[in-house]
């Protein structure tokens, strides 16, 4: 079975958002960039096919030369091969296209994406690639098992989950659950050293359209003050909900 | 040129985020003069729509439509957006519609915005306010394509009613094998509980509730405010609580009209997950948490003492107020 997983080079889930150039661009100064955590979540239950069933795994990232330490981290977990599309990530289905192309000239059977990227929250990568790719999808995936070309996954629905059989090819859009957090890896020296060896194909982007575009951003208005109740006069806390607030 | 909207239903019933997202079509369709269509999948009160400003239902039905599957119902969507010669469709952002959202998008070549939470600024250029890095900030983001699909926030534009008279007419679209290469098994989902994407009031626990044994005051508050109950994210790592009730950056969304945290300090990735909530409440007996820094209001005391006097002031005032 040969894998790709998608990896988005993301902030840091603890930064700070600030914006700059009028407020048309995010401010990386002084910004940790991570794996997004929804990918990293596939990047772990790949390693988990690697190793039991003997699959061969590559990351893909679309991203210019700046991505390269987040995409080493990716192959110092384990990761035998990596591949960057040389490309700002304009939007979502522009990315979708960039990796619909490095699929088409990889014969991947899975691949698996985040359910959404931390920083953009376009949650539509996985979806447009499988589409394009006419693969199956399966998204907000928390479980999946691969038993020669069927799969078996496990979907988090509002209020519940859905367990669904289909067969590889296979996109998925995964989140955590895919593996437990206390299954994430840190890198230790050997994978480092090694993930220096590794290969890191950098490809060049393909024309493709973006139909989206953020021409500005916002940060969320500035909040007053908190109204402390006194622990020993609860009931105003419910008279505040119910008539200040109108909420009970 | 109509507006459609997909709107939800489970067993039968429309969904709040269904009338949300009608609600939401109807104000594009004012604004582009033109008016509203949805596709309903096995509802049975499609006349209801009316009320949010639907005129036309395209009433999809049949055994082989009863489960959701998102790339089935992209088709049967992406049909009838061509039937309609649309250019703008709206949807939730449910976890149905952001799994669906994507396959029509692509199957339309259209631009997809999800986590709208307002009407649109402009329709010439086409521009929605949307949250992005994870509620931390807001983007203004303009669609070019020709056709646009939009996936409205819950709780934020609102359900607003707008009376017309809606006509129902059955739509069935043929669909191939391949349209149901992905099936659904089963489906496990909790019933007569809210849940966190769609209740009015979320209750949640921290750590400092000190453990999973200690969650049962946590669940009466809720029942007693007809709420949902969710985590903070060590909560769920260690395994006090499910994975389905771990709000927050990498968890789940919530845009609850009021949010009551208790045991739980406030990290920035869990601020950003319940950022969209109106009206935030917290517990703490350490004055120094940051969540009073985002809360309205705020008890600084020990939970196991204030929770239960909480639940006691409460089912008194339910019992004057019903």
């Amino acid at each position: 079975m040969k894998i790709l997983v998608c990896i988005s080079n993301v902030p840091d889930t603890t930064s700070k958002i600030n914006f700059t150039e009028g407020d048309t661009k995010f401010d990386t100064n002084g910004v940790q960039f991570v794996i997004n955590p929804n990918d990293e979540f596939g990047l772990t239950r790949a390693m988990w096919f690697k190793e039991k069933q003997g699959a061969t795994v590559h990351v893909v990232n679309v991203g210019g030369a700046q991505t390269e330490p987040t995409i080493r981290k990716a192959l110092a977990i384990g990761a035998d091969e990596a591949i960057r599309v040389d490309a700002e990530p304009k939007d979502g289905f522009f990315v979708a296209q960039q990796l619909a192309e490095v699929v088409k000239n990889g014969d991947y059977d899975l691949i698996i994406a985040g359910r959404e990227s931390i920083d953009y929250n376009g949650g539509m990568v996985p979806g447009i690639l499988a589409t394009l790719l006419d693969m199956n999808f399966v998204n907000t995936c928390i479980g999946l098992e691969i038993d020669g070309d069927s799969a078996t996954a496990v979907r988090e629905i509002d209020g519940g989950k859905e367990k669904i059989s289909t067969s590889l090819p296979l996109v998925i859009g995964g989140q955590k659950g895919l593996v437990e957090e206390s299954d994430l890896r840190i890198p230790n020296m050997r994978g480092i050293m090694m993930a220096r060896k590794k290969a890191l194909n950098v490809v060049e982007p393909i024309d493709a359209p973006q139909p989206t575009q953020d021409q500005k951003f916002e940060k969320p208005a500035a909040k007053g003050p908190v109204k402390l109740v006194d622990a020993s006069n609860v009931g105003e806390l419910v008279e505040l909900l119910h008539n200040e607030a109108k909420v009970i | 040129m109509s507006v459609l909207v997909y709107t939800e239903s489970l067993k039968g019933k429309f969904k709040k985020n269904a009338f949300e997202a009608a609600s939401y079509a109807h104000k594009v369709a004012q604004d582009l003069g033109t008016t509203v269509t949805a596709v309903s999948f096995n509802a049975e009160e499609d006349a209801l729509l009316g009320t949010y400003g639907v005129s036309k239902v395209l009433k999809v039905s049949g055994d082989s439509l009863a489960t959701f599957n998102a790339k089935a119902y992209a088709e049967v969507l992406a049909e009838a957006a061509k039937a309609e010669d649309t250019k703008v469709i709206i949807l939730s952002s449910s976890a149905d519609s952001k799994f669906l959202a994507p396959i029509l998008a692509a199957k339309l070549t259209a631009g997809y915005v999800p986590n709208v939470v307002a009407a649109p600024e402009s329709t010439s250029p086409f521009v929605v306010k949307r949250t992005a890095f994870s509620n931390k900030g807001f983007a203004m983001t303009e669609i070019s394509s020709d056709v646009k699909v939009i996936g409205v926030s819950s709780n934020a534009f609102g359900v607003v009613e707008n009376n017309v008279s809606a006509s129902v007419e059955d739509f069935g679209p043929s669909l191939g094998d391949n349209a149901f290469a992905v099936k659904s098994v089963e489906v496990d989902r909790v019933v007569g509980k809210a849940t966190i994407a769609d209740a009015d009031i979320v209750v949640s626990g921290g750590r400092g509730l000190k453990g999973p044994e200690n969650w049962g005051m946590v669940e009466e508050l809720a029942d007693v405010l007809g709420a949902a109950t969710a985590c903070s994210k060590p909560v769920s790592d260690m395994g006090w609580r499910p994975h389905s009730e771990h709000v927050g950056q990498t968890g789940k969304p919530v845009a609850s009209n009021l949010y009551i945290a208790i045991g739980i300090s406030g990290a920035i990735q869990h601020l950003a997950g319940i950022n969209a909530s109106k009206v935030k409440v917290v517990i703490n007996n350490d004055p120094e948490a940051p969540f009073f820094k985002a809360a309205d209001y705020g008890i600084v005391g020990d939970a196991f003492e204030v929770v239960p006097e909480l639940i006691e002031k409460l089912k008194e005032f339910k019992a004057q107020n019903t």
